[in-house]
């Protein structure tokens, strides 16, 4: 093992460096393994950058304004309070009136479920639900969230117990890299009550009658808001429709078992795996 | 995004006088359109007003039509039982836009409001005349697939993208306004949107600090023989290339009145009267439908990407009518 990374060894600083972290208070804080760990990375070649890696992280986390934020807002303007409920819980911040709800979800609330992929209304991966209903949250202002109602795919579960959407998509494969799943899954859940009320789709033919019962085709045309680059469309539509319609299909796969996993073994003389 | 003030206005008085008094205040609805803008920097408001609390979501029978109000979301719009029963092609319409997630945010008065998806207006380092008067016009030698084919002026092209105002404009539509200081007016649809002309910066008659308070349908004979046809780059979540909101009464197999009106093909919904003329007491037929959609695009004049609209605009007035029709 490198002398210089080992947990006793006291590695050695140049004066300058010793007096550069000595004139940094904060570092106390940062506990014993990561202020030695800092040492030992400046003292290979890496010294001034590290530093000034430490330096940046300290300044950030002296701003943070709440328990769990990540980034803090630097230079907030024009700040407003509000009070919403997140999964049931509620919670108050104060936020630059530009701040959208992803934005205060992810930085401020440590909510990172909800994903930005293009901040502009075209993709679906930062959708959640406000006071029930399918929104994007990249286009909504926190601020316009006041005395709401917002769920993220984080409060669908109930502890471990996983919300029929999401158990849908496991089994049904309806994801692969996973980044669109959560605005997914959200969309879903929505779509479940909108069909319950017989809302109509740019696919409905007689927009005149009431049908709550989804086709495929359905199903696809009120989920096109969600775009998934890995094209698990199929296996998206397929979990949808077992969870609106109730009907259960056999699951298309499985996991690998023992006895199968022999059969391809190097260890047990065979030549794959 | 440039950093602004936000109010929330707690009733309409206060909230077209709040934006009436700072010429650099906008109202905010569902913000769709316009937190994308403010990303982008190309709207650059300092002082937002939301809407989203006023009591203007309502949609009620009234003088025989109904009233949408401004801040009903496009979901509650289309799929009411009075729009669904009495307007269809407005829930067709509707439901042709955008997403999900969208058409929930979405209100009736922003949806009107929305503005061009020229790609030059989107980016702030080309010409752009809408954008910025006297730039001059990136799309008119430029990329312009998307652009208009009818009542263009050489110092913008662009089109007005949205699908619920073509439908509205078929079905007779009136807006109702409250100014900046209280007094209440109403402007036809038709009047509404404008053609680009010199001040392509002007996209609606609307003046600052007017806010839409409902949109007025009067009684509609077209609720049985109407169609809204929407042709797109994919079959979901895009824009239209071209968009027809087709309607006909018919009496007897003739056609009584007709209301054809084009959508994505110019600076606003295009209603065309040379077609509705040319449909008024034939029969409803293929060839009836082909010589109205001859007449309807007689003045197109395509530029260098886009002379597919003609064409294309031609088959979808046909097939829109087709179907409103029931013929196919
Ligand atoms: C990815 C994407 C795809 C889309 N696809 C389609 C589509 O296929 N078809 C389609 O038609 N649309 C489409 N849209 C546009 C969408 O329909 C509009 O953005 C939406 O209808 C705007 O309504 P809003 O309430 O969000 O308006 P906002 O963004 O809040 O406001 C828009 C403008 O209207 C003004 N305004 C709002 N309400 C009032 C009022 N009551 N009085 C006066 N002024 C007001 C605002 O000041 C602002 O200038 C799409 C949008 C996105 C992001
Ligand atoms: S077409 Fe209109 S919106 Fe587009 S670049 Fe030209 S002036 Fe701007
Ligand atoms: S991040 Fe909101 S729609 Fe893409
Ligand atoms: S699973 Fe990768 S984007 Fe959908």
């Amino acid at each position: 093992m490198n002398e210089e990374f080992h947990e006793n060894s006291e590695p050695e600083l140049s004066a300058d460096e010793e007096a550069l972290l000595n004139e940094m208070p904060a570092l106390a804080d940062v506990g014993l393994t990561r202020r030695r760990f800092l040492k030992q990375t400046l003292a290979g070649s890496l010294g001034l950058f590290a530093l000034d890696l430490l330096a940046h992280e300290q300044a950030l986390a002296a701003l943070s304004p709440s328990p769990g934020a990540v980034f803090a807002d630097k230079t907030a303007e024009n700040l407003v309070k509000l009070a919403l409920k997140v999964n049931g819980v509620t919670k108050r911040l104060e936020v630059d009136s530009r701040v959208v709800l992803l934005d205060a979800l992810r930085e401020r609330l440590g909510l990172t479920g909800s994903k930005k992929g293009c901040d502009q209304g075209q993709c679906g991966a930062c959708t959640v639900l406000v006071n029930g209903r399918r929104v994007l949250s990249c286009l909504t202002l926190a601020a316009t969230c006041e005395g709401k109602d917002v769920t993220t795919i984080e409060g669908l579960a109930k502890g471990d117990q996983l919300h029929p959407m999401q158990a849908a998509f496991i089994k049904y494969d309806g994801f692969q890299c996973g980044y669109c799943t959560p605005g997914q899954i959200c969309s879903a859940v929505a779509l479940l009550e909108e069909a319950r009320r017989g809302d109509v789709s740019h696919v409905t033919e007689d927009v005149s009658a009431t049908t709550t019962q989804l086709t495929n085709e359905q199903i696809s045309e009120r989920m096109s808001g969600n775009i998934c680059r890995c094209g698990a469309y199929p296996g998206i539509v397929a979990a949808i429709q077992e969870v609106h319609s109730g009907k259960k299909t056999a699951q298309t796969w499985g996991f690998v078992d023992d006895q199968q996993l022999a059969r391809v073994r190097k260890e047990d003389g065979n030549a794959a795996v | 995004m440039r950093p602004f003030k936000y109010t929330r206005a707690t009733e309409p008085n206060g909230a077209a006088a709040a934006v009436g008094a700072n010429p650099q205040a906008k109202f905010l609805a569902g913000g769709t359109n316009i937190l994308d803008l403010m990303k982008e920097d190309v709207e650059r408001p300092n002082e937002l007003v939301d809407l989203t609390r006023l009591k203007l979501a309502e949609i009620k029978e009234a003088g025989g039509g109904v009233s949408i109000g401004a801040l009903a979301t496009n979901t509650d719009t289309a799929n009411h039982p009075l729009i669904r029963q009495n307007y269809p092609l407005l829930t067709q319409a509707i439901v042709a836009g955008a997403s999900g997630q969208l058409r929930n945010m979405a209100t009736n008065g922003g949806n009107l409001l929305q503005r061009t998806r020229c790609q030059y207006f989107y980016d702030t380092a080309m010409p752009c005349n809408k954008r910025e008067p006297g730039s001059g016009c990136g799309a008119l030698e430029g990329l312009n697939r998307m652009h208009a084919i009818l009542g263009w002026s050489d110092k913008c092209v662009a089109t007005y993208p949205g699908d619920m105002a073509n439908a509205l404009l078929a079905l007779d539509a009136v807006v109702r306004i409250k100014g900046a200081d209280g007094v209440e007016r109403t402007i036809p649809l038709s009047e509404f949107h404008r053609l680009p002309g010199d001040t392509p910066q002007q996209d609606t008659n609307l003046q600052h600090g007017e806010l839409i308070l409902a949109i007025e349908l009067p009684k509609s004979n077209f609720a049985k023989n109407s169609y809204y046809l929407k042709v797109r780059d994919r079959a979901s979540y895009a824009f239209a290339l071209v968009a027809v909101a087709a309607a006909v009464e018919l009496e007897a197999g003739a056609i009584k009145q007709a209301r054809v009106v084009l959508g994505s093909v110019a600076h606003k919904p295009w209603r065309s009267q040379e077609a509705e003329a040319a449909l008024a007491g034939k029969p409803a037929s293929a060839e009836s439908f082909g010589r109205a959609a001859e007449a309807a695009i007689a003045d197109a004049k395509p530029l260098a990407h886009n002379a597919y609209k003609v064409e294309l605009a031609k088959r979808a007035i046909v097939r829109a009518l087709m179907r409103a029709s029931k013929l196919a």
